[in-house]
């Protein structure tokens, strides 16, 4: 039995046993060494994309030095995000302020980088320390010409999904910047791709193969001047939706651009968001050329699937990915392999979120929000999991309990977005779960005896029932036969 | 030449050459048997610390947070951090929770040995529910806004051992046993000096200790725990060692050295980390003299076996030019192994707002002591702005060395922390006889590499 501590019972579940609505979007509990993180975090993760601009972390090194190079976010063109910049501040100035610190580092980044926008992330210790950044980044603005706009990431704010939204309303300070640059009729926005290990490219050519103009990336290979043209566009195509929704909601309100929702991984979502697109513009162009696309790329790819999806088939799965959309595609993708989902979750879910990973999961499957390491390892080991699908503090876990990992993180190097991405997905699981070398895990082994124990003694139950069966039988049949001998008697 | 980095005024720092306090802090932790670290503070401190130390490691790394958020950022942090502390209790079941804070705790004025003595209060009363487990707690301060990693790694080996070590009395018996307190080295490491302190007989205690706990086998089921560490018992017998050895020079004014020898009158031996043939020798005699017993047999044969090595590859490598960085103590043992070698240290720098830095290099460089710059408080972009006009053949440090190495053209020998982009950055070995024998191996076949590299036929023998 996995144990789970008092507080977060309510926020673990297995579906078809228990009836009670997951808890979630709440604080992790404290000492539950939480896989989570901070609204820096997140505030961190979907800006940091936006490669012509000047990433500043305001606060002590440490919040910068791991967040450096910390997404495998790619650039076509400047590579200004992949530098870390922090006014790394000391104990001078959490006594006497640190808005001198940071007016000279904004001038002087400025100055060398030449960036086109610069992004002032306050970190927990700005929060306490009252220093007013928004008036810094208003006079450096003022004298530097370019946007100078400040990020509320303090980490104790909230969660993770608080930095989406300081995100969300620091990009949107972009937004509606350039009212001239031509934008054409059927085009659109790409929200929440963050092209990693270059999958914005990859989705970009499909919306070009079908005819759609991409207009901006908010953030995935980000420019300034695409987003401050992003108003124009005729729908917001919303990728990671914990992400980026709120963004697609403020752009909908102010200037009436409508959203949709959707998935690039797997074969459906990737199919559903292109068909999404195309109904939306309703162009018989855009919707011949999709069904072209979809069909060259599915055909192509599903007989490469089949020969990964023959060791692959009946193998077992878990997914603990940040956002829940990714792990809705994630348990479909699985299933294109032969495998099955057997414990799933997300560090940031919604009610509706948990009913629908319930709706496409089978029996029996642990649904968790916000988990940490002694109950997910309990779990991949109660439910044999094959495989687990997660980031870079999941990966040891797997490992350490003998069963293959899939990255699916913002860290990560392979790019499973899109069909080519599916392919790529399909590879690194099967060489991943084939491997030779979990035939040498101590967890491995034991869980095979255990098992093969169970599959004795259910065999040996089976026998058993089937002996008692027989003798029944047996003495019915002599009791019949008595009983037609008694007659002819 | 010498340069301070504070001389050409960047107010911001660039691609940081140093992490922050807590993390060296739950390094040591971690090695402390039965041991789990609690950060005080939001929860992204610990989950960063967590993602950073398993790229290296590659191991779990359990990191408990008392999880701020806004309230507990305005009325304080004590009951985050009973809350933290009996749910750590419960699901760990471990022997010590090791405290550690964050800048966010310490701007608002935590008083965690307070609330620390308050919990253990109430746990005493049977207020608390953690089902008769009593795990010792113990707090090490270490702000963000204050020194690197490193600053925090002491602190936690002083917070461990002023409240494990002696318990306030003077430790009457007097052992031969040796207290080795080890500098933020690899795993690999640890169990060197493990095997270097075993040969001389004597009982000793190795603080901190993740050689097993942060590289150990596989599992049968989740530890909760890892395997290995210190054990809280051996730190307890800290106070009547003949001896300590005190690798590298912490950064604050007190540190377990000197509080070992204070309270509990056991001589201090402060040796630079043993890597090249100088600081081995004085390592090793220092365990000799501690201990009573010569130095065994087997290192003086590793010890010929290496000068055999500096002899085979000196041409590959006298005149060479390096660039070196990372932790203060680490770049003072590099450079004193390069200069043996006959390789200019071009650059050495840390990330470090350290004064004493550049006297401590310079006092490790014997023989090329005019043409080096030496850098404290330094960050990457400064170090490649120095790097450029001094045409270094190499680098020598860890992976966020990979940017040098790309805009110079020359190999970057991967060592230190973190290696997060090759396998085995935790079994490197550094130390010792054979570890120095082992960088030498890396640099010279590093060079020839590149030498061969260049050619595109003809280069294949020596």
């Amino acid at each position: 039995m996995v144990e789970v501590l008092a507080a977060r019972k309510q926020q673990v579940l297995e579906k078809g046993k228990d009836v009670f609505n997951i808890e979630c979007e709440k604080p992790s509990t404290a000492g539950s060494v939480s896989q989570r993180a901070c609204v820096f975090c997140g505030s961190r993760v979907v800006l940091y994309p936006i490669a012509d601009a000047v990433h500043l972390i305001h606060g002590p090194i440490g919040c910068a030095a791991y967040t450096w190079e910390l997404r495998g976010s790619l650039s076509s063109g400047p590579e200004l995000h992949r530098l870390s910049f922090s006014t790394d501040i000391r104990e001078h100035e959490v006594i006497y302020g640190g808005e001198k610190k940071l007016y000279a580092a904004l001038k002087e980044l400025i100055g060398a980088y030449k960036p086109n926008a610069a992004f002032v992330y306050c970190t927990c210790i700005i929060g306490l320390i009252g220093d007013d950044v928004e008036a810094v980044c208003a006079k450096v603005e003022k004298e530097v010409g370019i946007p100078v706009i400040p990020v509320h990431s303090e980490g104790f704010k909230g969660t993770k999904k608080d930095g989406y939204k300081a995100a969300c309303e620091a990009a949107f300070k972009l937004v509606g910047k350039d009212d001239i640059t031509p934008v054409s009729k059927t085009s659109i926005n790409i929200l929440g791709e963050f092209n990693l290990a270059g999958e914005t490219w990859i989705i970009k050519d499909y919306y070009k193969r079908m005819g759609v103009e991409v207009t901006a990336c908010i953030t995935g290979d980000g420019r300034v001047a695409e987003i401050g043209r992003a108003h124009r566009a005729k729908l917001n195509v919303v990728q990671c939706s914990g992400s980026m929704t709120y963004l697609a909601k403020m752009m909908e309100e102010k200037y009436g651009i409508p959203y949709i929702r959707v998935s690039y991984f797997g074969i459906e979502d990737m199919s559903k968001a292109l068909y999404d697109v195309a109904e939306y513009f309703k162009d018989e162009t855009i919707l011949h050329n999709t069904q072209e696309l979809v069909k060259s790329e599915v055909n192509a790819l599903l007989p490469k699937l089949t020969e990964y999806r023959k060791d692959l088939e009946g193998k077992k799965a878990g997914v603990y990915v940040g956002g829940s959309f990714k792990a809705f595609s994630m348990v479909k993708a699985l299933r294109h392999l032969g495998m099955e989902t057997v414990v799933v979750g997300s560090q940031t879910g919604s009610p509706e979120d948990y009913e629908y990973l319930k709706e496409i999961t089978n029996e029996g499957t642990i649904i968790l929000d916000d988990t940490n390491p002694l109950e997910l390892s309990g779990f991949i080991l109660e439910k044999g999991a094959d495989l687990l699908i997660g980031g870079v503090k999941e990966r040891p876990i797997a490992y350490k309990m003998g069963i293959g990992f899939c990255d699916h993180n913002h860290e990560r190097k392979e790019a499973l977005a899109g069909y080519e991405g599916m392919l790529n997905f399909a590879r690194e699981v099967h060489t991943s779960v084939t491997s030779p070398v979990w035939k040498y895990s101590p967890a491995r082994i034991k869980a095979a005896e255990a098992a093969q124990a169970a599959e004795a003694a259910q065999a040996a139950e089976a026998a058993q029932a089937a002996e008692a069966a027989q003798a029944a039988e047996a003495a019915q049949a002599a009791e019949a036969a008595r009983a037609g001998k008694e007659i002819l008697v | 030449m010498t340069v301070s980095v504070a001389e050409e005024n960047y107010t911001s720092t660039r691609n940081a050459c140093k992490l922050c306090s807590p993390l060296g802090a739950c390094l040591v932790l971690r090695g402390i048997e039965g041991c789990i670290p609690l950060i005080h503070g939001s929860q992204g401190c610990s989950t960063y610390i967590r993602r950073y130390g398993i790229s290296h490691f590659r191991e779990p790394l359990d990191i408990a947070s008392s999880n701020f958020v806004e309230s507990t950022a305005i009325f304080g942090g004590r009951e985050n951090l009973f809350t933290a502390l009996d749910n750590v209790t419960r699901s760990y079941k471990p022997e010590a929770i090791g405290i550690t804070s964050t800048c966010l705790a310490e701007t608002i004025g935590e008083d965690v040995p307070m609330y620390l003595r308050q919990y253990l209060a109430s746990r005493e009363k049977g207020g608390r529910d953690t089902k008769g487990l009593a795990p010792v707690l113990f707090y090490a301060s270490t702000p963000s806004y204050k020194g690197t990693h490193m600053d925090g790694f002491h602190e936690a080996i002083l917070a461990a051992v002023s409240a494990l070590a002696g318990f306030g009395e003077r430790v009457p018996v007097k052992t031969d046993r040796i207290n080795l307190v080890s500098n933020f080295v690899s795993a690999e490491d640890l169990r060197e000096l493990h095997s270097i302190l075993q040969s001389f007989g004597v009982p000793y205690t190795l603080l901190p200790d993740y050689s097993e706990s942060l590289d150990g086998g596989t599992w049968e089921t989740y530890q909760k725990l890892p395997e290995g560490g210190t054990k809280i018992a051996d730190i307890g017998r800290m106070g009547e060692a003949a001896g300590t050895v005190y690798l590298g020079i912490p950064p604050g004014k007190k540190d377990a050295g000197k509080w070992l020898e204070e309270n509990c009158g056991v001589p201090l031996f402060r040796r630079e980390l043993p890597i090249g043939i100088e600081n081995n020798d004085a390592f090793f005699s220092s365990l000799s003299e501690i201990s009573g017993k010569p130095v065994p047999d087997l290192w003086e044969r590793q010890r010929s076996r290496l000068i055999d090595a500096y002899i085979d590859g000196h041409k590959y490598v006298n005149g060479k030019r390096a660039v070196i960085y990372g932790e203060e103590d680490f770049v003072a043992a590099l450079a004193a192994f390069l200069d043996e070698i006959g390789v200019v240290p071009v650059i050495a720098a840390t990330g470090a707002s350290n004064p004493g830095f550049k006297a401590h290099i310079q006092g490790a460089l014997k023989n090329t002591r005019r043409d080096v710059e030496i850098l404290d408080d330094a960050d990457f972009v400064t170090i490649l702005a120095h790097a450029r006009e001094l045409a270094p053949d190499f680098i020598l440090g860890h992976s966020k060395g990979l940017y040098l190495s790309r805009e110079l053209g020359i190999p970057l020998i991967r060592c230190g922390f973190p290696v997060h982009d090759r396998i085995g950055g935790q079994r490197i070995l550094h130390l010792g006889y054979r570890g120095t024998l082992n960088l030498f191996d890396l640099i010279c076949n590093s060079l020839m590499e590149a030498k061969q590299n260049q050619f595109d036929k003809g280069y294949t023998y020596l």
